[in-house]
């Protein structure tokens, strides 16, 4: 039993969230793992690197630049055969590419699975994590993406794997990329940060997110935000934490101006401790804070700002 | 990247028809036309304010007298094909549901919206999304849709999958998570919500999109509307019409309560939080 791992990787290594998928797929068995795309020569060697990795595959093809759907899944396929679980981190990538996966090979996937059961029986949550559903597969082979915030993340360094070239087939060109607007940030990722301070339609306008910058320095924390804070222009889509945003589970949360609605929760009610700010001491967050300051946040975050100054 | 165009099966190729608007023809081969038609996958779920709960006994989530609702990607779905229609590019749309007869109430919203005619695949069978991909297939081989539109993502499995399957059974591009859609000639410019922002792709048509929230706002259909939504056709078939086999590959054995938080305090100042955070949580 051998598992497959899709890796996604930037010029700091290998991601955050693929590296919480290589750890459940460790605990099915041996783990080979695939990065793929142009000029893989660092990302291949970061791979080698992650401890519990028995082989790196290595897909350098100009129609695998950026792990567009249709060939990536078409190169997945290919590969099936020598695997009996096929594995992604539950992000826009593996949710892109791991159920055409699934339904070339005629296999339901196995969704953001939170815990690994046995070979074929995984919890995953579901009614934005109202209920962990543990479920079995009949399926012959199963195709899994991985809720980053439910397992700990292999190290980034440690294993000595051997790599392999495999040499990639006809691609289907149904698609192009044309262009990305990624942001660039100084602060961690939202999905990797050991503290998260999320700003949400109590912030008023984008300018107010400011407000949170000196509290994230301090913290080295990431900046997130509600649904309805993205939908009001004052941050991008990126921000968004929640059952269809990113699902993060820090050390620690700090929720600003954010009421506490269902879909929210789910995406941070997993943190170790959770802070609420927020004038209204009705707010739903609180019942799920450790720490509530019933608080405009207008006053409460430049004292919060100079009190962690102070200390 | 070389670019190759599926063939469709059963398409029509016809020379020299009219080019609608927003549409032009591929003048490099044969004038590859039919009218746009638009299929809409509608779901019927736990409407999305409904504090859901666990069954006592385990089996499940408690549905019973429960509020329910189209699936608020769906509708985003339903009003960006209605948009496309009343650009011009679009010439029917098809609402589709899959499951109970109480479905039809949600392939009526869909009606409301604009949507012409409705299908009901009419089930009581538990339906996973690899069968949904094949049903959906099935009705796509039927009806010839240019594009299928579907919700990123079912607010009661939570699986995000059954778009991307029904791409891959049709061999078709995917544009999942949209935030801006648009139909150039032969080609479907896709803008996408991806982690660290957004990507666009051109994709080739017949395509596959999955809505994102920003996509657009879904209206509110009108009292005409929804009177007039009553004469619009809606024709049941059962899975078995469309030949395919719907058992669950994925066997749920219970459901559980999330662990529940401890609850927490109320502190009097920014002074103790800090203080807290520091001497009690150590997070700080
Ligand atoms: C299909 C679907 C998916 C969704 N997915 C998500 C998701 O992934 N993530 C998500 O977040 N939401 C999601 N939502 C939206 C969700 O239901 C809520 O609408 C949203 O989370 C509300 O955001 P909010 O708390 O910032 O705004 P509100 O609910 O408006 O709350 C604002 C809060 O700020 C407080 N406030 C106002 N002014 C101040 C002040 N000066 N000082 C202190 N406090 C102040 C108020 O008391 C209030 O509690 C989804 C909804 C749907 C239908
Ligand atoms: N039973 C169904 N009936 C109609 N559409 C469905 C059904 N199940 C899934 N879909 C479509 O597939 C999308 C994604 O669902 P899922 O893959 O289950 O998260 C939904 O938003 C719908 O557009």
């Amino acid at each position: 039993m051998t598992s497959l791992v899709l890796l996604e990787f930037d010029d700091s290594g290998i991601k955050q969230p693929s590296r919480a998928a290589v750890a459940a797929a460790t605990q099915l068995g041996e783990t080979h793992v695939l990065v793929a795309g142009v000029n893989l020569g660092a990302a291949a060697a970061a791979a080698a690197k992650l401890p519990g990795v028995a082989k790196v595959l290595v897909a350098e093809n100009a129609a695998l630049d950026h792990v567009l759907a249709e060939p990536t899944a078409a190169l997945l396929v290919a590969l099936a055969p020598n695997y009996s679980h096929i594995l992604a981190a539950t992000t826009a990538v593996g949710k892109n590419i791991l159920p055409r996966v699934a339904a070339l090979l005629d296999v339901q996937p196995i969704s953001d699975i939170a815990a690994v059961v046995d070979a074929d029986t995984f919890v995953r949550p579901i009614y934005a994590g109202n209920g962990m559903a543990t479920v079995k597969s009949s399926d012959g082979k199963k195709v899994i993406t991985v809720r980053g915030a439910s397992f700990d993340p292999v190290a980034a360094e440690g294993g000595n794997a051997a790599t392999e070239n495999v040499t990639v087939g006809d691609m289907p060109g149904l698609s192009k990329f044309v262009s990305a607007e990624l942001s660039k940030s100084e602060r961690p990722e939202l999905t990797a940060a050991r503290v998260v301070v999320s700003g949400g339609r109590g912030m008023q306008a984008g300018e107010n997110f400011k407000l949170l910058d000196p509290i994230a320095d301090k913290l080295g924390a990431a900046v997130g935000a509600s649904r309805a804070a993205v939908d009001a222009g004052f941050v991008p889509n990126e921000y968004q934490v929640g059952q269809t945003g990113k699902i993060v589970a820090p050390e620690l949360y700090v929720a600003v101006g954010i009421s506490g609605a269902i879909q929210h929760l789910a995406g941070m009610k997993d943190s170790k401790v959770i802070v609420a700010i927020n004038k209204d001491e009705e707010a739903p967050i609180f019942q799920v804070a450790d720490y509530g300051l019933v608080a405009d946040l207008f006053n409460a975050l430049p004292e919060l700002a100079a009190e962690l100054e102070r200390s | 990247m070389e670019r190759r165009r599926q063939p469709v099966a059963g398409l029509i190729v016809a020379h020299n028809l009219p080019v609608r608007e927003g549409i032009s023809v591929n003048s490099s081969q044969e004038a590859v036309r039919f009218p746009m038609k638009i299929l809409v996958p509608v779901k019927r779920v736990v409407d999305y304010n409904v504090k859901v709960r666990v069954k006592a006994d385990g089996s499940g989530i408690e549905t019973n007298g429960v509020k329910m609702s189209m699936n608020p990607f769906d509708e985003i779905a339903v009003e960006e094909a209605v948009r496309l229609k009343e650009k011009g590019v679009a010439t029917e749309i098809i609402a589709v549901s899959l499951g109970v007869t109480q479905c039809q109430e949600t392939i009526r919203t869909a009606l409301a919206m604009g949507a012409d005619r409705g299908i009901l695949v009419e089930t009581d069978a538990e339906l996973q999304p690899l069968a949904v991909a094949k049903l959906l297939k099935a009705i796509a081989d039927q009806e010839q849709p240019k594009l299928i539109i579907l919700g990123k993502q079912a607010i009661d499995d939570d699986m995000s999958a059954t778009g991307q399957m029904l791409a891959a059974l049709l061999g078709w591009s995917q544009g999942t998570f949209a935030s801006k859609v648009a139909v150039e000639g032969e080609r479907l410019i896709v803008t996408r919500e991806v982690d660290g922002g957004l990507e666009t792709v051109d994709l080739a048509l017949p395509s596959i999109i999955t809505t994102d929230l920003r996509l657009n706002e879904p209206r509110y259909a009108s009292l005409p509307n929804i009177m007039k939504a009553r004469k619009k056709p809606i024709d049941t078939k059962k899975p078995a019409d469309l030949g395919v086999d719907v058992t669950p590959r994925l066997q749920t054995l219970k459901v559980e309560e999330p662990p529940k938080r401890k609850a927490g305090v109320k502190v009097g100042s920014v002074a103790e939080l800090v203080e807290k955070l520091k001497n009690e949580a150590k997070v700080i």
